[in-house]
């Protein structure tokens, strides 16, 4: 290789920027862990552990250099964000294998590190949905934070109908749509120990811890404020509109925010820079139509989260979105006249 | 003062490194044991050497005079024995030679003849061929014949001229050391441009990181009185010192690619260049040496005055090199080129010798995947997609690249800079540009081929039909001949007009087969 200039570079590596994305994360796993225990550690490492596993067969049946590419962080972060969005109480394998689907078909198969069109960690959290729709809903009851009980539905025996419940979201659309035709946001909210102040008990803090985790990303300048202001921006406005109209049977802006995997999905999903839009304008459409169709999905569909299929279907639209908003290039703005910021 | 200033997207502030170099003060390069003085020191047509081995010259004496309009002269940077002119070894990274005068000092030093030259009385045209013959040249890195650009544009005046004393690539203090030392040769130059461009203002941009710069400039505008010249001091951060870059901070006009500044009412010289108009028209003086920086691994850092010509290892013996250099780089660390050797010559675009060390400038880390992170769009000053450029020039889609602006890029290296995956970037828009080039010129000369070898084809139908036609001409002529001799001989022979006859048509056929042959 030539080495010409620039001769010397910023000292940043891809494995700085995963590195900080992991850090963002701990103040929301510490939340986690607050609320429903350890177990939500065990699954991490699981994922981390079949992540890296299955990276580094993935490198050596490829002939790329494995230490180098183990070492960018890119599976930790995949491995993470699939932890953070399964029961924390499933079994063992079901992180498993949603890892190394992650890993292997939906990265490597793809052509690994950068390559990849869809979101990994979505495509692993859409087939495991589809395959064990059970198994990925049963969350555990607030207050289930015996951590050799946790175990035991990790590794054991599964007997937990005492400690199992369905997320705020699931259980706020079956009510509303199936048991009673009665049922209104405002007497599900009272009556149902899932529910805390605004969106899910416990998991409204969570997402709090999300956001600041995020936020640090963006002073960090690892991600931009687009994504996470369309997004969230949007599934706001769109509820707000919604919930105004029919009270009723529509949840409100802050609880489609601060519920299931909102505030994780603003800014560290939809963010993924290699399957998303990469232009300003092209990540305020991308993210505010992962809102648009999370929503559409979350009050219409049969799955207890919109997140994942919003996002793959998004990732579809990609390249479409960056080639229809590629800003002008320097000298092409305004036809050279005077003009710009002061 | 408060101007309003623009800003330019992107940019990026590195390790400036300029305090090494900008506490002496510029120093004389000594003459070396010999001078090798290339001819092509600028963009544009390639001078005619016009001396001969074993011609005395003197210092300032023309040895390549300029060919045509977009050239410019060279001169003998001091006076001596001319050894040869031959090819040597250029001071850029292909290694590649070209023609050069090669001069021994005789250590006197003794200047051609010259005189200032009477510019205010002269017109426009006589102006840029003494400026032209004067040698003078862009001495911010592109070497743009200068002359070319003294130019009131359409309108016949320019709005803003500006004078670029930006610098902004870092260990570079060459223009920096010259605002401090020499500010009034600057000034008076810039009074020059102004009045031949008939500009209505002339902006100094000079980056906020030199306020000794500024303060001596700005003293120099006062003491000479010069009228309608500003110093505006600008925001450090590389690229500032790129003209369109610089441009646009200044006025907020953005001249687009491939577009001349003049139409929208601007230019811009740089503040050395300005200098060595001043020198050229004031004084009479051809253009023989410049300041060079040299930074890095070095002892002492300093810049000097170095005439062109002079190897590179001579200059960069004043200050020190540390035992492990490992190469010498013409210009700043982002767009700096390796030179080949450390015999090259210091020429008119030799702004500095950057002494590098494999400590100094690391080997880069292994290359990795883009993970379209975007960090080079948002560092990158001409408002480009470097990553989707990077895409297409990897996968050899030229078109794809085109369309997204790859010409449009200034090859500043900020893309490069940033990149987490450490991908040489710029690297792949050089392979892709060339590769460009390397089509279009094909391409142009296998039109060129092409249509060569129509007309030949053309031309050898035409020539057979014309051959057959005359052949044709000829036998039939024949054949009437002939017929009347046969006429006439059938009268009183009836058997000679016969073996006539036969003779005749025998010659038809001949000629006919030999016609057809030649047709094939």
């Amino acid at each position: 290789m030539l080495n010409n200039s620039p001769y010397f570079r910023q000292p940043a590596s891809v494995s700085s920027v995963m590195l900080r994305v992991l850090a963002a994360l701990i103040p929301g796993i510490a939340v986690y862990v607050w609320f429903f225990g350890a177990a939500i550690l065990i699954q991490i490492l699981l994922a981390s552990a079949a992540a890296l596993a299955g990276e580094a067969a993935m490198l050596k049946i490829r002939g790329k250099p494995v230490l180098l590419f183990l070492a960018d962080g890119s599976a930790l972060v995949t491995a993470w964000l699939i932890a953070l969005t399964f029961p924390p109480i499933g079994p063992w394998w079901l992180v498993v294998l949603a890892t190394l689907i992650a890993i292997v078909v939906a990265k490597h198969l793809y052509g690994g590190l950068g390559q990849n069109p869809f979101n990994p960690a979505m495509v692993a959290f859409c087939v495991m949905i589809v395959a064990y729709p059970q198994l990925m809903s049963q969350w555990p009851a607030v207050g289930f934070t015996d951590f050799s009980a946790q175990l035991g539905a990790i590794f054991g025996e599964r007997h937990l109908d005492a400690m199992v419940m369905a997320t705020p979201l699931d259980t706020l659309r079956t009510a509303l749509h199936t048991a009673e035709a009665k049922a209104t946001v405002a007497g599900v909210f009272g009556s149902n120990a899932a529910f805390g102040n605004i969106g899910g008990k416990g998991w409204e803090w969570v997402a709090v811890a999300y956001l600041l985790g995020g936020l640090w990303l963006i002073q960090q300048r690892i991600i931009t404020w687009h994504m996470p202001a369309a997004f969230l921006g949007t599934l706001a406005l769109i509820a707000g509109i919604a919930s105004t109209a029919g009270p009723d049977k529509l949840a409100g802006p802050l609880f489609h925010i601060l519920t299931g995997g909102a505030m994780l999905g603003a800014f560290f999903i939809v963010t993924d820079p290699v399957s998303g839009a990469t232009t300003p304008k092209g990540k305020l459409i991308f993210a505010a139509g992962i809102a648009l169709l999370t929503w559409i999905i979350r009050v219409f569909g049969a799955y207890p989260d919109g997140i994942a299929f919003a996002t793959l279907l998004m990732n579809i639209c990609v390249p479409l979105i960056d080639m229809a908003t590629q800003p002008p290039v320097f000298g092409h703005k305004n036809d050279g006249k005077e003009g710009g910021k002061p | 003062m408060s101007r309003r200033l623009f800003k330019f997207h992107g940019g990026v502030k590195p390790a400036y490194n300029k305090e090494s170099s900008n506490h002496e003060q510029i120093a004389d390069a000594p003459l070396p044991a010999e001078f090798v003085i290339p001819l092509h020191q600028s963009i544009g047509g390639i001078p005619r050497p016009v001396v001969k081995a074993g011609e005395h010259v003197q210092k300032g004496q023309l040895i390549g005079g300029p060919d045509g309009s977009v050239s410019s002269a060279v001169h003998a940077s001091t006076s001596g024995t001319v050894k040869a002119v031959e090819m040597r070894r250029m001071p850029h990274t292909s290694g590649l030679s070209a023609l050069c005068v090669v001069i021994e000092p005789d250590g006197k030093d003794e200047w051609i003849g010259h005189a200032p030259v009477p510019w205010r009385t002269m017109s426009p045209g006589e102006v840029r061929n003494a400026l032209r013959d004067a040698g003078v040249v862009g001495l911010g890195g592109a070497v743009f014949p200068s002359h070319l650009k003294v130019n009131p544009g359409k309108e016949g005046h320019l709005d803003t001229l500006v004078i670029n004393g930006a610098e902004c690539e870092p260990f570079i203090t060459c223009d920096d050391m010259q605002m401090r030392e020499r500010p009034d040769g600057i000034i008076k130059g810039a009074a020059i441009l102004r009045d031949l461009t008939k500009a209505r203002q002339v902006l100094i941009g000079v980056e906020d990181n030199k306020p000794e710069a500024i303060a001596a400039m700005r003293a120099a505008v006062e003491r000479i009185g010069a009228e309608r010249i500003d110093v505006v001091a600008v925001p450090t951060r590389y690229p500032a010192g790129g003209a369109k870059q610089l441009i646009r901070v200044l006025t907020g006009i953005e001249v687009p690619h491939g577009k001349r500044s003049t139409d929208y009412g601007v230019q811009c010289f740089n503040t050395g260049t300005a200098h060595a108009i001043y020198d050229a028209l004031e004084l009479g003086r051809p253009m023989i040496s410049r300041i060079v920086t040299v930074a890095g691994n070095v002892e002492r850092p300093r810049n000097y005055e170095v005439r062109f010509g002079t190897p590179m290892k001579d200059v960069v013996a004043l200050c020190g090199p540390k035992p492990d250099t490992d190469r010498l780089i013409m210009g700043g660390p982002m767009m700096g080129f390796r030179m080949p050797g450390d015999e090259v010559p210091v020429v008119k675009a030799t702004n500095c010798i950057l002494v590098g060390s494999k400590v100094l400038f690391p080997p880069p880390p292994p290359e990795m995947p883009c993970i379209r992170c975007g960090e080079c769009a948002k560092a990158c000053p001409a408002d480009l997609a470097p990553f989707e450029m990077y895409w297409f020039s990897r996968a050899k889609i030229f078109g794809k690249a085109q369309e997204y602006h790859l010409f449009d890029c200034i090859e500043c290296g900020c893309c490069a800079y940033v990149c987490p995956s450490r991908i040489p970037l710029v690297d792949y828009y050089r392979f892709a540009k060339s590769e460009i080039w390397a089509r279009e010129q094909e391409k142009e000369a296998a039109d060129g081929a092409r249509e060569r070898y129509e007309f030949r084809l053309a031309r050898e139908e035409r020539e057979k039909q014309e051959k057959a036609a005359r052949l044709a001409a000829k036998a039939a002529e024949t054949k009437a001949k002939l017929a009347a001799a046969a006429v006439a001989g059938a009268e009183d022979d009836p058997k000679k007009a016969l073996i006539a006859a036969a003779q005749a048509r025998a010659e038809q056929q001949k000629t006919a087969a030999e016609t057809k042959t030649n047709a094939e």
